[in-house]
């Protein structure tokens, strides 16, 4: 019915101009623009997925895992997959608490542990009680949620570092008594309950069981897993851009400012810390339930630290760098166990760092052909004179063990010799950050070849420490270089 | 009463030890408002270096040395090492994010404790080590000792480690309130921008701080071997938390704050193991510490940090 009378619309006065982010600077905020201006068929397929809407990705993450217990029958890689899941929906909560709200919280490991602990207690012969799945569930996540209202109540007050402490003091108590939960006196009486088992934890955990079905196989759970984790990230998605996500964003900014636009600075903090400890506890019962045992030795500082890595190493407040970060650390850390994979890992690894980072072309040659031409004349040297040195073998086999049997040295009992040589690699590499260029580049030859020599010789024979240390280079050199991970917004702190 | 004064002496060696690391832990955060994680593990490097020194000299059983002797090279070595380690860790990981965003440097606090951690237990093998005081050739400084009241026995061990800490202490307030250097950390402290626009130089301040903070955690990890015995990779993380927990409940930043802090955390451990339960007492530390933080954030010797915008 409209008529050729209509005024035409009045554009809006902000029409056509930059949206304006909080907390991003100039440089930052034209990223997009300058990424627009970009040609070719490659420019277009980044403006196309800038411009894709964001659930899509994380439906196509859902079509991709799900498609992997069908394109693998392997037990260990679907196990791989759950934990992987797992790790995610912890992340995930993190990513509510530190990402959004800007809340650095410590102790939040004791969440994810409470949820277990909850869940175990609740359906396991512990103490004789199986209850439906579907009502322990929900109960562990509104209880873990209870306990992250608690610990945020007297901290919301808390800025910055003092929020810190109290939480990890927190995770600390949380640890020290579920370990020591053997024998707890109620209120000075005599009398000892055994609640949580102390550090035998509690053991043979019910699986899964709804509407009469149980759930046993791993499989089901993987498939579970993925439901829950698509459900919570979805969920958390429609937080993210809503009032209270913009609102969690600005507190993370700047409290202050957020404090004097008429946010209520407080209660969005307790949300952020409910949600993100409901959806710990959630994580923890899927833990508890495939696990079938928990130990308060699960839920301790080092747990913690990976949790960190991987929100770090995505980008904290992204969720895709939840999914991205996770999958990198998760999946590293269980290949390392395998000194195969491991080593393969590390070669690619240091091999597309360098082709990432030396330029010109012609000096990562150099680099390269140089540190391969060294490994030869040492091996040669070696053979001929000190034939102790080349005594050993290496880890692994097939043609890249071989090769390298061939190129690093690996002396008949090198512990010793290998931690002096991990020592002088770390001063090493620390001394590389301070030279000149052309100096760094011709010290860098050495360097790489006491990297595969200390890599060959022991780290790759002791897996489980090796994780944790890379965990914390991972921290230390990501810190430096690109804190905001690898989907994260870069944050300009405005003095 | 015997009970009493018995665990009064433990909880002040304790306590000694605690308040070494505890004003480490306060002058960083004074100077560069971090919480530096990694403290806890400069104590357990200390530690393990005053063991090699054991190791070098002939072992616990064989001494070839004079126990003074060995006593101060232990120290002197521990305290240099635990220096260097300070600077080094300041140099290379802190640094370049001193105008990061606060999570920054935190996070890499952490990736740090985590990566010594980790490390001295590939150097060093998860097990424990001990100094085995008890049975130091000539001189077991652990079982030796003097009677302080009716049945309470006080060992030279713990007299060293009383003594020791009571001059570390005197010798830094001497030296923050008296040298040129001290004024310029408390200047620093104060204001860092003011301090450099006065002609400080900031980074040779940060770098000073960061020595002695980590040579008194080495001497701390001396000190807490020759009384308690055991070395381990993992033992800085919880001493350096209660350390830590010293510093904040005297008042983080304030250094008679975490001298104060370190006793009454050390007082609090060994009469909650003494009188309530040994299982727990870390438990009850870390209430009682929760309890300080919520009632009084800035400590008992703090001043309430009023937010300047």
């Amino acid at each position: 019915m409209s008529g050729a009378q209509d005024p035409p619309v009045p554009a809006r006065p902000d029409e056509g101009e930059p949206e304006v982010r909080v907390g991003v600077d100039d440089w930052v905020a034209t990223h997009e623009q300058r990424q627009e201006q970009r040609g070719g068929p490659l420019g277009r397929l980044q403006r196309e997925l800038a411009g894709a809407p964001r659930p899509w990705f994380y439906a196509a993450f859902g079509v991709a895992a799900m498609l992997l217990p069908i394109l693998t029958s392997d037990g260990y890689v679907i196990r791989v997959g759950f934990d992987t899941l797992v790790y995610m929906l912890l992340c995930l909560g993190l990513n509510v608490v530190v990402g959004y709200a800007g809340l650095l919280d410590l102790g939040y490991v004791a969440f994810f542990g409470f949820g277990a602990y909850v869940y175990a207690m609740l359906s396991s012969p512990k103490f004789g009680l199986h209850w439906d799945t579907l009502l322990v569930v929900p109960l562990a996540v509104v209880l873990t949620a209870i306990l992250g209202l608690l610990v945020a109540l007297p901290s919301r007050r808390l800025i910055g570092d003092y929020l810190a402490i109290v939480t990890l003091f927190f995770g600390q108590l949380f640890v020290t008594v579920f370990q020591n939960g053997e024998s707890m006196s109620v209120l000075g009486f005599t009398r000892k309950y055994d609640v949580t088992g102390g550090p035998n934890g509690i053991t043979d955990i019910d699986n899964f069981n709804a509407f009469g079905l149980r759930i046993g196989s791993l499989d089901a759970y993987y498939y579970v897993a993925l439901a829950v984790f698509l459900l919570a990230l979805f969920a958390v998605y429609l937080v993210d851009v809503s009032r209270t996500g913009r609102a969690w964003k600005s507190l993370r900014e700047d409290p202050l400012a957020a404090e004097l636009m008429g946010i209520p600075v407080n209660r969005l903090k307790l949300v952020a810390f409910v949600v993100s400890a409901g959806i710990g506890g959630l994580a923890g019962t899927l833990f508890g339930a495939l696990n079938t045992a928990v130990f308060a030795a699960n839920f301790d500082t080092p747990t913690l630290i990976i949790v960190y890595a991987m929100l770090i190493l995505g980008g904290a407040g992204s969720l895709g760098g939840v999914i991205l970060g996770t999958l990198v650390v998760n999946v590293s850390l269980e290949a390392l166990r395998t000194p195969g994979h491991a080593t393969w890992i590390f070669y690619i690894l240091v091999l597309g760092g360098l082709v990432a980072k030396v330029r010109p072309w012609r000096w990562l040659v150099a680099v390269v052909g140089g540190t391969i031409g060294l490994g030869y004349v040492l091996t040669a040297i070696a053979n001929e004179w000190f034939p102790r040195w080349t005594a050993g073998e290496p880890t692994i086999s097939g043609w890249l063990g071989e090769w390298l049997n061939q190129w690093v040295l690996h002396p008949s009992n090198p512990q010793m010799i290998g931690n002096v040589a991990f020592v002088i690699l770390v001063f090493a590499v620390l001394g590389l950050t301070l030279v000149q260029p052309w100096l760094r580049w011709l010290a860098m030859i050495p360097t790489l070849y006491l990297a595969a020599f200390v890599w060959q010789n022991r780290l790759v024979v002791e897996p489980s420490i090796t994780r944790l240390i890379l965990v914390g280079v991972l921290l230390i050199v990501l810190m430096n270089t690109r804190p905001q991970g690898l989907l994260g917004t870069a944050r300009v702190e405005i003095a | 009463m015997t009970k009493f004064v018995t665990e009064l002496v433990s909880g002040v060696t304790h306590g000694s030890v605690y308040a070494l690391i505890a004003l480490g832990y306060s002058m960083v955060y004074g100077i560069l408002k971090l919480l530096n994680f990694a403290h806890g593990d400069i104590y357990m490097v200390g530690a393990f270096i005053g063991y090699g020194v054991i190791t070098i000299f002939g072992g616990a059983f064989g001494l070839t040395v004079n126990v003074v002797v060995l006593l101060v090279l232990m120290f002197l070595c521990a305290m240099l090492g635990g220096g260097l380690l300070g600077v080094m860790i300041e140099r290379f990981a802190y640094r370049r994010l001193r105008t990061a965003p606060r999570i920054a440097p935190l996070i890499t606090a952490l990736g740090v404790s985590f990566f010594l951690e980790n490390s001295a237990q590939l150097l060093l093998g998860a097990d424990f080590q001990t100094y085995d005081t008890f049975d130091w050739t000539n001189t077991p400084i652990a079982v030796k000792g003097f009677e302080l009241a009716a049945g309470v026995h006080v060992s030279i061990a713990q007299s060293i480690v009383i003594v020791g800490a009571v001059v570390l202490v005197v010798a830094l307030t001497v030296f923050v309130q008296r040298t040129q250097l001290g004024k310029a950390m408390r200047a620093t402290s104060f204001d860092r921008e003011a301090a450099a626009m006065m002609g400080i130089d900031v980074d040779r301040v940060i770098v000073a701080t960061f020595f002695i903070g980590s040579a008194l955690a080495g001497a701390a990890g001396v000190f807490n071997g020759i009384a308690y015995q055991q070395v381990w990779p993992y033992m800085g993380f919880q001493a350096g938390l209660l350390a830590f927990s010293a510093a904040v409940v005297g008042g983080i930043g304030n250094l008679p704050g975490a001298v104060l802090g370190g006793l009454v955390i050390g007082l609090a451990q060994s009469f909650s193991i003494g009188y309530v339960s040994s299982t727990f007492s870390d438990a009850i530390v870390f209430a009682i510490l929760i309890g300080v933080m919520l009632v009084r954030p800035s400590g008992l010797l703090g001043r309430a940090a009023v937010q300047k915008v």
